[in-house]
């Protein structure tokens, strides 16, 4: 329990910095890394470049143990199909992102650089909440 | 832009490091979208393990750029219009940048891969058109 709360804390600070160190925090750099027929700035493919072989690595790992390091169950493969309800929350997802520079974790990691951002991150929840109230998931 | 491309690719590993500690030890993915609706509540969850993450998220960004670091907003209008669309977005997509765009491919799961084929390109195309407008 308290290797499990320690850790969720250290993947936080790993993500936070990690977020900053490469830029994520700035919409203005993410606004540009999406501008790719204007003045692009590329530079934020790096993230993803260096982000998905690490973790690919280190989810293999985990696999080819079968369980946590703590001995618990890990989540099974994803093997979901693509619906409609998946490509038309990407598609609003990506409307947003693209109107604001910000995503969801750079949005919560700018609370602590930029006040004005509440702004944005009070939406997102208002959006979350009424996305699962009001268009649940057929289970 | 090579300093920005280095600083990106060494963000990147800190994050990817973030993902798989997040797997190892909690057997869990690592996607800030479901981790905020877990800890606002209305979903079942390790509101705790929620809760911590996201103190060190906030941490990690304090202590590597510095509060009061200057960063360029859209109007207010535009932030909360973007805001909405987001979050319900990644609620239907049942994921965003973080559980599809970095766990998700490095599953190699094919769901992810047309989430973030879709918002990548939708977000470039609203750049685009307002770059136009």
């Amino acid at each position: 329990m308290r290797t499990r709360a320690l850790s969720a804390l250290l993947a936080g600070l790993l993500f936070g910095c990690g977020l900053a160190l490469s830029g994520m925090v700035n919409p203005a750099k993410v606004l540009g890394f999406l501008d790719i027929g204007g003045d692009w700035d590329p530079s934020l493919a790096g993230v993803m470049a260096a982000a998905i072989p690490v973790t690919a690595l280190m989810y293999r790992l985990a696999v080819r143990r079968g369980r946590t390091l703590l001995g618990g169950a890990l989540p099974g493969p994803a093997t979901g199909g693509v619906d409609t309800r998946l490509l038309a929350g990407a598609a609003i997802f990506g409307l947003g992102w693209g109107l604001a520079g910000l995503c969801p974790g750079p949005a919560i990691a700018d609370l602590a650089l930029q006040p004005g951002v509440l702004l944005f991150v009070v939406a997102m929840a208002i959006g979350m909440r009424v996305a699962d109230r009001w268009l649940p998931r057929k289970s | 832009m090579l300093s920005g491309i280095l600083h990106a690719l060494a963000g990147g590993v800190l994050i990817g490091l973030a993902a798989g500690v997040f797997f190892l030890i909690n057997g869990r993915i690592l996607g800030i979208s479901g981790l905020a609706a877990g800890l606002l509540g209305w979903r079942s969850g390790q509101r705790l393990e929620n809760g911590l993450f996201f103190l060190g998220l906030l941490a990690g960004a304090a202590l590597v750029a510095g509060p009061g670091m200057p960063l360029a907003l859209v109007s207010s209008g535009r932030l909360v219009v973007a805001g909405l669309l987001v979050g319900v977005g990644v609620r239907l997509a049942n994921g965003c940048t973080s559980g599809h765009a970095v766990c998700g491919l490095a599953r190699g799961g094919r769901r992810s891969i047309a989430a973030t084929a879709v918002f990548m390109a939708v977000a470039m195309a609203v750049v685009a058109v307002g770059r136009v407008l």
